[in-house]
């Protein structure tokens, strides 16, 4: 029995590999720690998963009514309503699943300080947690595209994959910031500032074509401009540069690993500091 | 056969940081933040002035053997809890290694990530999860996880309603449920009143017959000379001493005393601060001893002797003066008053100039905790000399009935017997 079993604790430096087996064996820890974050999110609260919707369908009115009726945006194809809110549904996701991710450890201290598993499942819980979110407000898309009797595309199929990259996107920073945010509290600061500047250099409020073709591809290196092009063109039909959108989900993916070793190699000292 | 706990060289240094604006100004404080962040999770970077290098722990060895129950004992800061964390894998070792060749589960806390907006139902699925165990196993354990607590009725209520008692009671319940061949507990059984305390030293035990192996950590020796086989003594981040569990209590106990510089007994009352004196300060010192005119430093068992020799000056001849020395508990209530003047037969002989009054009690049988010692000086029935809080005295647990439960509630200890129409009073011993 206890010889199937052995770890060895030493002293850790540099660079660590990511643990996939202990990720495994933990598996159902990440589970239970949505499950948390989803029950709490809206305990006590009068409307309830309400606001999982309610968020980017009043964001979505204002956009439609100062960018589009007054500032005279147009969007590229669907009505602006259905534009705005196949923007917002992965913004609001990104920027919601990044200020809470950045601040899970420092919140959960105690699970820290106290208890030993794999501590990369506290950000990518808070992440995890707010794909029910994501998923209400694609419930609020659909019926307001059947409202529009707006078509839907064979292109939906490629969903998964933008939603994957949002994930992956959304995680690699969260990783990255709330390990930050154990030796300094200055990330709990500048998160939201840089979440409120974030949505101007994202593709939600105009369409990419605004932009001049030269500093398209550099939008791309944002991970969320291709996230929410690829919503648009996946839910909606919007024909979409893939250029710009395949940089931005190789942004994804490597914001994603690179998130993963900076958090590892910081990890071993979360306990000491925190 | 392997030890199941291999536990080499194990070192564990902090880098004690001080704010660093707090010298040098701004600049000097920029600078260092930027160092700071330049070397993020490498502590072996050469460090600024501002650091301070602390050892916790320094080259720690000792082996567990499968079915060993370990006590390991020490005086708050010696090391334990860097021990315990870095066998739990919470903090990595600076030097050394363990190998751990078993599943375990540690419980340096009670109810670990509680969340007070779920039900007691709701913690004992996340607590147990984050404690390591499958869904399953908690599935397969909840109602006696349940009972255990004796919170039926509450299993559905949120935690934030929850007492302190009720929430110390689910923690353990979910934890001695962990079904792991090393435990490692860390003084949890100091909270919880007395009931669940001796409901989970006898959980404890059981365990500890099964064969399964513990690692225990606690200030409480009865429990430590009740539960475990061997104890380890740390002090100062080294193993002080390795032995039975008895022989390490009374080796700590020993310690304690013995360890204290030549001085430490004596406590000089020329700096006191908070004091009020009619014209000039009059009492000089303190000195403590316990049996046998044994210095005291500190710690003294429940049921102890302790004799305070109290040195104080008469500034003209007198007759009429009282010294008094009054025990105040924690939360600042008097708990004991010793006047000079209540000894019977006194010699009422007027005295002038150095005077040495001791006063023994010989059995201090209050319970555990800090006392703050308040002594002061009457001369003609007018407060002369009065210091507040001159001196704590730390009571500490022992096995003062002789049967392991150790007192912990109200204020004394007092000697008693029970008996009923069955068992009669033992005559004997009246």
């Amino acid at each position: 029995m206890p010889s199937s079993f052995e770890v060895t604790i030493r002293p850790h430096r540099g660079w660590q590999p990511i643990d996939l087996r202990e990720i495994w064996l933990y598996r159902e820890l990440l589970a239970f720690l949505v499950w948390r974050d989803i029950k709490i999110r809206y305990r006590q609260t009068l409307l309830g998963a309400l606001w999982a919707v309610l968020q980017p369908l009043i964001a979505m009115l204002i956009f439609t009514f100062i960018f589009n009726r007054l500032a005279g945006v147009k969007s590229d194809g669907p009505p602006y309503p259905l534009f705005a809110l196949a923007g917002l549904a992965p913004w609001t996701f990104f920027s919601t699943a990044v200020s809470q991710s950045s601040n899970s450890l420092v919140s959960n201290q105690q699970l820290v300080s106290k208890i030993y598993f794999p501590r990369v499942f506290i950000p990518l819980g808070s992440v995890g947690a707010l794909l029910l979110d994501l998923g209400l407000t694609l419930i609020l898309l659909a019926l307001l595209m059947v409202h529009y009797r707006w078509p839907v595309s064979l292109t939906l199929f490629w969903l998964p994959i933008f939603i994957a990259a949002a994930v992956l996107a959304t995680s690699g920073v969260g990783l990255t910031l709330s390990a930050f945010n154990v030796s300094f509290r200055d990330v709990k600061y500048a998160v939201p500032f840089l979440i409120q500047m974030g949505i101007f250099v994202t593709p939600v409020i105009y369409p990419i074509r605004d932009i001049p073709g030269s500093w398209r591809i550099l939008m791309g290196l944002n991970p969320m401009t291709g996230v929410v092009l690829g919503f648009r063109y996946a839910i909606l039909g919007t024909p979409s540069p893939w250029p710009v959108m395949g940089l931005s989900l190789a942004v994804s993916v490597i914001l994603f690993i690179s998130g993963l070793l900076i958090f590892r190699r910081m990890e071993r000292r979360f306990a000491d500091i925190i | 056969m392997q030890p199941i706990l291999q536990i080499e060289h194990l070192s564990k240094e902090y880098v004690l940081t001080r704010d660093s604006f707090e010298q040098g100004g701004v600049r000097a404080g920029l600078a260092r933040k930027w160092a700071a962040l330049r070397r993020f999770g490498a502590p072996n970077f050469p460090d600024t002035n501002s650091e301070e290098h602390f050892w916790a722990l320094k080259d720690v060895s000792f082996n567990v053997n499968e079915g060993d129950v370990v006590g390991i004992i020490g005086r708050n800061g010696a090391g334990k809890s860097t021990l315990l964390k870095i066998v739990s894998r919470i903090t990595d070792p600076t030097e050394g290694r363990v190998v751990v060749r078993a599943r375990m589960a540690s419980l340096l806390e009670v109810g670990t990530g509680f969340h007070p907006e779920l039900t007691g139902r709701e913690n004992i699925f996340l607590n147990g999860a984050i404690l390591g165990m499958r869904k399953a196993e908690i599935v397969a354990q909840f109602d006696e996880i349940v009972a255990f607590a004796e919170l039926e009725q509450f299993l559905d209520t949120p935690v934030k309603h929850y007492s302190s008692g009720m929430h110390v009671r689910l923690g353990f319940a979910v934890a001695a449920h962990l079904n792991r061949e090393i435990l490692i507990v860390d003084e949890v059984l100091a909270v919880g009143d007395m009931a669940f305390q001796k409901k989970c030293l006898g959980k404890m035990s059981e365990v500890s017959r099964v064969g399964r192996t513990v690692l225990f950590v606690s200030h409480n020796m009865a429990a430590v000379e009740n539960l475990c086989r061997r104890g380890i003594v740390i002090n100062g981040g080294m193993i002080a001493f390795e032995g039975t569990a008895k022989e390490a209590v009374r080796e700590y106990l020993g310690r304690v005393s013995g360890s204290r510089d030549s001085t430490g007994h004596i406590v000089d009352l020329s700096e006191a601060s908070d004091r009020r004196f009619a014209h000039v300060p009059l009492l000089k010192r303190l000195e403590f001893f316990t049996e046998d005119n044994l210095p005291l430093a500190s710690d003294l068992q429940i049921g102890a002797r302790l004799q305070v020799r109290v040195h104080f000056d008469l500034p003209e001849l007198t007759s009429d003066f009282n010294v008094g020395l009054g025990f105040d508990n924690s939360y600042g209530q008097r708990v004991f008053t010793a006047h000079s003047q209540f000894q019977p037969g006194r010699a009422a002989q007027a005295r002038v100039g150095p005077q040495v009054y001791t006063c023994d009690i010989p059995s201090l049988t209050l319970t555990p905790g800090e006392y703050s010692l308040r002594v002061w000086l009457e001369i003609n029935n007018t407060e002369a000399d009065l210091i507040n809080d001159a001196v704590r005295i730390r009571v500490i647990e022992s096995d003062y009935y002789g049967t392991g439960k150790v007192p912990w509630n109200g204020a004394f200890v007092l000697k008693h017997r029970w008996w009923n129409e069955s068992t009669k009073y033992p005559a004997s011993r009246k």
